[in-house]
């Protein structure tokens, strides 16, 4: 197959149309743009909707719509839009809506940096929207990773009836590199019998709400979100182990900076340190056993944790491993990204305090 | 032998709804079921309700609803309509949803000439809260947060969501009515059914305001709040037809 050079926005559109996305509502935010700007050429071509929407608000409301009414739609934005779109979200759970959106990641707090940045893992794992609810998070290492993973996200939304986040940093976005388009497995996806477009023929009315006034019948409801969240911690769980066999220290991190983590860790072989990354692709579901299992390996001294944040994926990484072993941290924030050299200089002076 | 003269629009089920004895919501309703099943779009008709009293309607339409988050139904009913556009889709909001919180959706599915229906109920007051104060109660009407009166100095003057939404060109019909007597509830029905049928043409986005009641968050009885409706309301929110956009033949 031949291999193509995308931008990463426009390769996360582009796979969106070609995984059947006939809706899609966005806002104008750096650093995405080039997904709205490209859909709004290419959706029409595809047979599918593009509207710029009045706010961020607007857009995951109007993802909503389309969702209500059988089809599939995304929504794209980036930090500050995201805790917009946080509503919507919510709403999208509680009716049990598919849809995909796209964070982009920027440096926060605030209005904070356009510069990229992971410090949206609280917002996207631990609290998608108010109220008890979860999401599928995705976060791709590689403009191929996040083609393939944006094709995914429309059939994991579909099957779970649940919102899918691809959580990206803006990177990501702007990188540009070659890519392979992929034929897509064709997968068995339940019927939309819910959607709302129109009676069926025995007079069958469809009320998509995410309203339940009974308690007892909310709690049951929430019962059986749990459920599926079961489900997906059981199914959906995806992480990437590199150089973990033998690892004195494993390097946890993910998108981007797993593959800055990466380079260090090769680095530092040659040097005669054997250093591993283990990279969660899912953020929610975590892969907490797999870290758990390779950081348990007798080798290990160290699970170091390296993010654009000031340490919240950390918190995964410390909950898998309970103790086990030493969990430090690294990080560089406010769309600052950490080099390869700061990174194994952390490596080392971690190795030599558990020497002293 | 008998014969029927009156009975349940087919556009309503049969189950009880939960608004107090003379709320007009229950009145409206029941028009707008009239005029969907004599257009004979109950199959495929989708309705967006709103958060406020009317919350539960896809629960009281014989036809397809979706509820949408606060104030945020014509973006609902945007994500329907695009990509559905043979389907009629109206909105049905309140005032604090539309006029307050749902101000900047209703008013750029307004400016886009969104091709759905919305009605818009202004009691002037947040009903289902318990009677806070709305973009529409009146100057000096009290409510349990303006409890001496609304006062223009601290508030401002109510909003007249009809007349505002008609100064941008996508609104191609807005007209305001009330249900407080007979002539009054077959002009809003009248008005209904052409919002539909110009929907139907695809002519643009077309809106109807109905002054409506809250007797229990007014304190009155249903009477004198029909009453009130005509003389004080419809003083300050005068009925007739606000837009009318004519289309060449």
């Amino acid at each position: 197959m031949q291999k193509e050079l995308w931008k990463g926005n426009e390769a996360i559109a582009e796979a969106a149309v070609r995984a059947g996305c006939k809706a899609y509502f966005g806002y104008p935010i750096t650093p995405q743009n080039e997904i709205p700007e490209y859909m709004s050429v290419r959706m029409p071509q595809a047979g599918g909707v593009f509207l710029q929407a009045e706010s961020e608000v607007a857009a995951i409301n109007m993802v909503y719509g389309a969702a209500a009414a059988g089809v599939r739609a995304m929504t794209s934005s980036s930090s500050p839009g995201i805790s917009l779109k946080q509503e919507g979200i919510s709403y999208l759970i509680g009716a049990e809506l598919p849809a995909v959106i796209i964070n982009m990641m920027r440096g926060g707090p605030g209005l904070g940096t356009i510069q990229a940045g992971q410090s949206d893992y609280f917002q996207a794992t631990r609290s998608p929207g108010h109220g008890d609810g979860h999401m599928i998070v995705l976060a791709p290492a590689s403009i191929q990773e996040a083609a393939d993973l944006v094709a995914e996200a429309f059939d994991l939304a579909d099957i779970y009836r649940n919102p899918v986040m691809i959580l990206a940093d803006g990177m990501i976005g702007q990188m540009m590199e070659p890519i392979v388009w992929r034929e897509k497995k064709p997968v068995e996806l339940p019927k939309k019998d819910w959607a709302a477009t129109g009676r069926e023929a025995d007079g069958k009315t469809h009320f998509v709400t995410s309203l339940r006034l009974q308690s007892a019948q909310n709690e049951l409801f929430n019962q059986e979100l749990m459920d599926k969240y079961q489900l997906m911690t059981q199914q959906e769980i995806r992480w990437e182990a590199h150089d973990c066999e033998d690892a004195q220290i494993i390097i946890v991190a993910y998108g981007t900076t797993a593959r800055i983590c990466q380079s260090a860790a090769r680095k530092l072989r040659q040097e005669g340190i054997r250093a591993g990354v283990f990279r969660p692709i899912s953020l929610w579901p975590y892969p907490y056993e797999a870290l758990r299992a390779l950081a348990a390996q007798s080798a290990v001294q160290s699970v170091l944790t390296v993010e654009m944040s000031l340490g919240q994926m950390v918190e995964d990484v410390r909950l898998a491993l309970g103790g086990l072993k030493p969990t430090p941290f690294y990080g560089r924030t406010g769309g600052m990204i950490p080099e390869t050299d700061q990174v194994a200089d952390q490596v080392r002076q971690i190795l030599q305090e558990v020497k002293a | 032998m008998s014969k029927i003269v009156y009975q349940r629009s087919p556009g309503l089920k049969d189950v009880e709804t939960h608004y107090c004895p003379g709320c007009h919501h229950g009145i409206v309703h029941k028009l707008i079921a009239e005029v969907l099943t004599e257009m004979d779009l109950l199959d495929s008709a989708v309705g967006v309700c709103p958060v406020g009293c009317s919350v539960l309607a896809g629960d009281y339409f014989n036809c397809d609803f979706i509820e949408a988050a606060h104030g945020r139904a014509p973006a609902v009913a945007t994500g329907v309509k695009r990509t559905h556009p043979q389907l009629p889709v109206f909105t049905y909001q309140g005032d604090g949803d539309l006029a307050s919180i749902g101000a900047a959706e209703i008013m750029h599915a307004a400016m886009r000439g969104e091709k759905f229906t919305t009605i818009f109920i202004n009691n002037a007051i947040y009903g289902m809260t318990g009677g806070q104060m709305a973009p529409t109660t009146l100057e000096g009407q009290k409510s349990t947060t303006s409890q001496s009166g609304r006062d223009r100095a601290l508030h401002g003057l109510p909003v007249r969501m009809a007349e505002l939404l008609s100064t941008l060109d996508g609104m191609a019909y807005a007209e305001r009515v009330c249900v407080a007597d007979i002539p009054n509830l077959n002009k809003a029905k009248r008005a209904i059914k052409k919002a539909f049928t110009l929907q139907q043409e695809g002519i643009g986005f077309t809106f109807i305001e109905v002054l409506s009641t809250c007797p229990t968050n007014w304190g009155m009885s249903p009477v004198e709040s029909g009453q009130w409706v005509k003389s004080t309301m419809s003083q300050y929110y005068p009925l007739g037809v606000i837009k009318d956009v004519e289309v060449p033949a």
